[in-house]
């Protein structure tokens, strides 16, 4: 069963103790994962999920993730951390050197989902991304966080220097396709989708 | 009018700097234009109203954003309010000949369009008497070094929100190096996604974690670039 966004967000997911090798990814991730392991029958992934609220303090990623493989280890053959640098800085990659785990490559989930050396080229550095979870959940993750329900005034301070919402769709939905282009209304954006199913995530656990 | 309502004009000095404080925690642009207008009338310097009451202010804003107590949305509010008056006091503290201490080039490197850390930076070093240009976001090498020459700047300050800009401080260090330039300034960098480690493994003098950082750190910097001249 697919767990609720809510729950992604602020609890994370814990994991099935089935499989020999544990993924160790972002709650916002939890969807596309759950997709690939039924899509190509991976019975030997088991997936937990930290909380996706992470996502607005990286400060507090590599540390999570230090505690959750060191929790984790000893049940399972191997760990693989499904998060790209998301902010870290490096420290994230360092800490899964010294753990000795491997992690997915790349900045961030918007490089990877369309593959890293493609959005590498694109060099669009004035483009905000979402994804089909953060569109989901976009009050969530950027229209309260950033204070914008209550000072909407804020918005050009955030965002005055964007020029185009980029929406990665992992899915074909028309819903979220409306909803992502809402978005990029409320902020003030020109609005552009890209179907980019699930890019180099999909790559990196088919090697598993 | 509420009763309880505060009518600023009626508040003697002290207790008008110490609702300043609190209108400025509050995010309330208006209240601190008011009260900046209130002191000057009274006969203060605008050098202290801009650091009896701005800066120490906003000082008590940075270090609650510091602990965890103010969030960035809070922090932003503050400083449209200290921007605001800042805007009333600049072109007085420049008749008035206040103190400089310095003077601080500073933007966002290449390929990086985020500011809001960079602008907090610029405001409190403005605060503390530093001369900031400011060359905004998505700056080339060549741009920051056109600008440190031009302006003939103490420091530069250097800022990136992205994990894939940061390194672009390194080539700014790094050509400053080659052209023989790198001990002619200090420099400082700032960002989420920088830390200590990564400031010393580019070459730069500091990494600061905030703004009240960046304006403790220049302020040594340049008191002990003073010390070494004297």
């Amino acid at each position: 069963m697919i767990p609720a966004d809510r729950e992604l967000t602020e609890a994370g997911l814990a994991p099935e103790g089935r499989g020999r090798i544990l993924l160790i990814a972002c709650g916002a991730l939890a969807r596309e994962i759950l997709d690939l392991k039924a899509a190509n029958s991976w019975t030997h992934l088991d997936l937990t999920c930290l909380p996706a609220k992470l996502h607005l303090y990286p400060e507090k990623i590599t540390e999570a993730v230090t505690e959750a493989v060191t929790r984790h280890r000893d049940d399972y053959d191997g760990i693989f951390v499904v998060y790209a640098d998301c902010g870290t800085g490096g420290l994230l990659e360092a800490r899964c050197r010294d753990l000795g785990v491997e992690m997915v490559a790349g900045p961030h989930c918007y490089s990877f989902f369309e593959g890293n050396a493609t959005f590498a080229a694109r060099d669009e550095f004035t483009a905000f991304y979402l994804t089909d979870f953060l569109v989901r959940q976009f009050d969530a993750f950027v229209w309260k966080p950033m204070g914008l329900d209550r000072h909407p005034e804020l918005r050009d301070m955030y965002f005055g220097n964007y020029e185009k919402l980029v929406y990665q769709a992992q899915t074909d939905d028309p819903a979220l396709d409306a909803k992502a282009r809402d978005c990029a209304a409320r902020l003030g954006l020109a609005y552009e989708r890209r179907l980019t199913g699930y890019g180099d995530l999909a790559t990196a656990l088919s090697a598993l | 009018m509420a009763d309880d309502e505060i009518i600023l004009s009626e508040l003697d000095d002290e207790e008008l700097v110490l609702q300043m404080h609190d209108d400025l925690y509050d995010g309330l642009k208006e209240e601190i234009e008011e009260g900046v207008r209130i002191l000057l009338d009274r006969g203060w310097t605008p050098y202290d109203v801009l650091t009896k009451a701005l800066v120490a202010g906003m000082t008590i804003v940075g270090a609650d954003f510091r602990d965890g107590i103010l969030f960035v949305p809070e922090v932003l509010l503050a400083a449209n309010a200290m921007k605001a008056g800042m805007a009333i006091l600049k072109p007085l503290l420049a008749e008035t000949g206040a103190p400089k201490v310095g003077k601080m080039v500073i933007g966002t490197v290449k390929g990086d369009i985020h500011d809001i850390g960079k602008n907090l930076v610029g405001m409190m070093m403005e605060g503390a008497g530093f001369e900031v240009v400011d060359i905004g976001i998505n700056n080339p090498v060549e741009k920051y070094l056109e600008a440190l020459e031009r302006e003939q700047a103490d420091i530069l300050g250097m800022s990136a929100l992205l994990t894939t800009t940061m390194p672009y401080m390194k080539v700014v260090i790094d050509t400053l190096k080659e052209k023989g330039m790198r001990d002619d300034y200090i420099v400082l960098v700032g960002g989420a996604p920088l830390n200590e480690e990564f400031g010393k493994a580019i070459g730069a003098d500091a990494y600061c974690r905030d703004a009240a950082v960046a304006v403790q750190t220049a302020k040594d910097f340049i008191a002990r670039k003073h010390n070494a001249m004297a």
